[in-house]
């Protein structure tokens, strides 16, 4: 059976949520676009990557971001919660460097709850947390035909590979540049290599 | 009050010499003497003296360059010490103060004691002064820079008739006209006709003479004390519990607030000072996203900061100041103002308490075509978002990676990218590439990463799917890997 993205995409609000894999950036991009008011954006300010405004600006208006630079990841966590149980951002992207334990998931969990606000974790490879809500992997894929119009954007592979109210599955999407929208591929089952996909 | 040699005095006063000194001022191209102690000018050095010509007349002057702005500043302070005899005191000039001693000077026995006592506490503080007392502000300058002395009562002619007439405040080319028709002294002048004289040299000299002589009234400014913003509270019985502590820190907030709210300002810093039984004091620093004056939503940023002071054997003290304030007038609420993001403004305090304000930052945009300057990072509480990013005419023509870092130099040294590279410790192979677009460095810029030259930029995409954007520099051949597309 098929699962359509949009019964698990639009991440369930005051929930957080992980991201991992190479596309991770995209994910949270495309999330971030989702959302009309201010984002808080943490991460460690002795991490070299970092993100250009000017390519976020394909996504969304990068004014409505705000980026803390903490020294270390219980720094990071602790804003963190500051800020999903405020409320005063609907959307809170973290980026951690190192896995968490029971108690730090399930305090952001709950503090997710409090705020009414919305969690998203950049987590590296196989660090999750048992309290996630959800957890992607997205990778960037190479399609040997390019879209006809031309665009610029890569095309992702989405993969939900945990999901704690649902079911798992795993979509090709592209971010629409000018239509500001997500649209998803094709159907995984008509994709060479995907026949034992969920569903 | 006159003080012949401010500038020079307020230097010697820190570091003293027993040297002719003076102090030096660059103007138009040359090197002049500003202000010089008693020594130098006993050796015939004179202002505005080239410095070269100085040096030739008394080579053991030692000298130090002048600061007009600090000059500005000491003279500030000086009426802070005046009150001590009077009141109502107000600058005169660049280098003097005026002070009313009319209903003062009967605590001190009479003006000229009054005026004793305050020249021998300005030699104390290592001003060389001169003092003069008459019935109008006028006659007191005159007779602090030509004669000092004091004009009695009723008779502020008599005193100044045999002063010359640039001591009634003229200008060079007023005084030396006056001078060339054989009126030297005032005395001289007040006994001419005014109709001619007033044509002639205009109504400011009649003006200058009556202000003196105390025919025209004169007022003397002055300054404002400066607004302070503290309150203070003393406790019979020591507290330790933090809820203690916040209610009277509720009471501060809200004398505070009402100080601020009267003189439409905000505070941006606040500091708590908790003083304990055993005089240990503690402080507590509030800074603030953005000017406020609302007690009970700064009373709630409070509560961080409060809950880690040690309290010990109790606080006795407390007391609040805005250290850092800013003009916050009031707003009408319409349909058509933005209401103030205050909500946001909290949420940035109180994470500023924990990281530091300046570590909360937004983008800003930039117009470079470099792309690492392509935007500011500004803190967020010191800056407003600029809206209409992508629409501004300075949007780079072609698309940018979502992620940036540091170049990471990969193998190869041709000029088309290699069809298999190496990057991360990961092996890519080419599948389609765009490019290149050429950048070249903004050379009225330093930056030690742009020394290679130009940059030609290839968007790459890898059969692997990762779409990088790597760079060559023809100039030094390599390829670096600087940004990661999304």
């Amino acid at each position: 059976m098929f699962t359509p993205l949009n019964t698990v995409f639009p991440l369930r609000p005051a929930r957080v949520h992980e991201v991992c894999g190479a596309g991770a950036f995209g994910f949270a991009a495309v999330v971030c676009a989702r959302v009309q008011t201010d984002v808080l954006w943490i991460r460690e300010a002795w991490l070299s990557e970092r993100l250009n405004p000017t390519g976020l600006s394909a996504f969304f208006d990068p004014s409505h971001l705000l980026i803390a630079q903490t020294k270390e990841q219980t720094d990071s966590l602790a804003v963190a919660e500051t800020a999903l149980k405020d409320g005063a951002v609907s959307l809170v992207v973290l980026e951690l460097t190192r896995p968490l334990n029971l108690r730090e998931g399930r305090r952001l969990q709950l503090a997710a709850k409090a705020g009414a606000a919305t969690g998203l974790c950049l987590i590296p490879e196989g660090m999750g947390s048992n309290a996630a809500e959800t957890r992607w992997n997205a990778t960037p894929i190479h399609e040997s035909h390019p879209p006809p119009r031309g665009e610029d954007s890569t095309l992702m592979r989405w993969e939900i590979i945990k999901n704690k109210s649902g079911t798992l599955g795993v979509w090709d999407v592209r971010w629409d540049h000018t239509a500001h929208r997500l649209d998803v591929v094709s159907p995984v089952g008509e994709r060479p290599g995907s026949s034992h996909a969920p569903g | 009050m006159w003080f012949p040699r401010l500038a020079s005095d307020r230097v010697l006063r820190t570091r003293p010499v027993d040297a002719p000194f003076a102090l030096t001022i660059t103007e138009q191209n040359t090197q002049r003497l500003y202000c010089l102690n008693a020594q130098a000018e006993a050796q015939g050095l004179h202002r505005a003296m080239s410095f070269a010509d100085a040096h030739a007349f008394c080579p053991d002057l030692l000298s130090a360059p002048a600061r007009p702005d600090q000059d500005a500043r000491f003279l500030a302070a000086l009426p802070r010490w005046a009150p001590h005899h009077c009141p109502w005191v107000g600058p005169e000039g660049a280098d003097g103060l005026v002070l009313a001693i009319t209903a003062a000077s009967h605590l001190w026995g009479g003006g000229a004691e009054l005026l004793g006592d305050r020249g021998a506490r300005a030699a104390a503080a290592g001003l060389s002064r001169r003092l003069g007392l008459g019935d109008t502000g006028g006659a007191a300058w005159a007779l602090a820079h030509y004669h000092e002395g004091i004009a009695p009562p009723g008779q502020g002619l008599c005193a100044l008739q045999s002063l010359p007439v640039a001591a009634l405040r003229l200008e060079g080319a007023q005084a030396t006209g006056l001078q060339r028709l054989g009126l030297r002294t005032i005395g001289d002048l007040a006994q001419s006709p005014r109709g001619p004289l007033a044509r002639r040299f205009g109504p400011e000299l009649m003006l200058r003479l009556d202000q003196a002589l105390g025919r025209t009234p004169e007022a003397i400014t002055p300054e404002r004390e400066p607004p302070h913003y503290a309150t203070r509270l003393t406790l019979p019985e020591p507290i330790g519990l933090s809820a203690d502590v916040m209610a009277g820190t509720g009471r501060l907030l809200k004398r505070l607030c009402d100080t601020l709210k009267a003189d439409e300002a905000g505070a941006r810093v606040l500091c708590l000072t908790l003083q304990r039984v055993d005089r240990a004091s503690q402080q507590v620093e509030l800074r603030l996203a953005s000017a406020m004056r609302d007690p009970a939503r700064i009373l709630a940023l409070f509560e961080r900061g409060i809950s880690t002071v040690d309290a010990g054997f109790g606080i006795d003290q407390m007391r609040l100041e805005a250290s850092v304030v800013e003009p916050l007038p009031a707003q009408q609420i319409g349909p058509k103002t933005q209401p103030a993001p205050d909500r946001l403004n909290d949420l940035i305090t109180r994470i500023g308490t924990r990281i530091g304000l300046e570590n909360i930052q937004r983008f800003l945009p930039a117009d470079s075509h470099i792309p690492e300057r392509s935007f500011l990072i500004a803190p967020a509480a010191y800056s407003q978002p600029k809206s209409g990013w992508p629409k501004s005419c300075w949007h780079a023509p072609r698309p940018r990676p979502l992620r940036l870092f540091p170049p990471e130099p990969i193998a190869g040294t041709t000029p088309r990218p290699a069809a298999r590279f190496r990057w991360r410790r990961m092996g890519f192979t080419l599948a389609r590439t765009t490019g290149p677009e050429r950048i070249a460095p903004e050379w009225w810029l330093e930056d030690d990463s742009w020394r290679s030259g130009v940059r030609d930029y290839w968007h790459v995409e890898t059969r692997e799917g990762r779409r990088l954007w790597m760079f060559y520099t023809p100039q030094t051949p390599g390829w670096f890997v600087q940004g990661e597309f999304a």
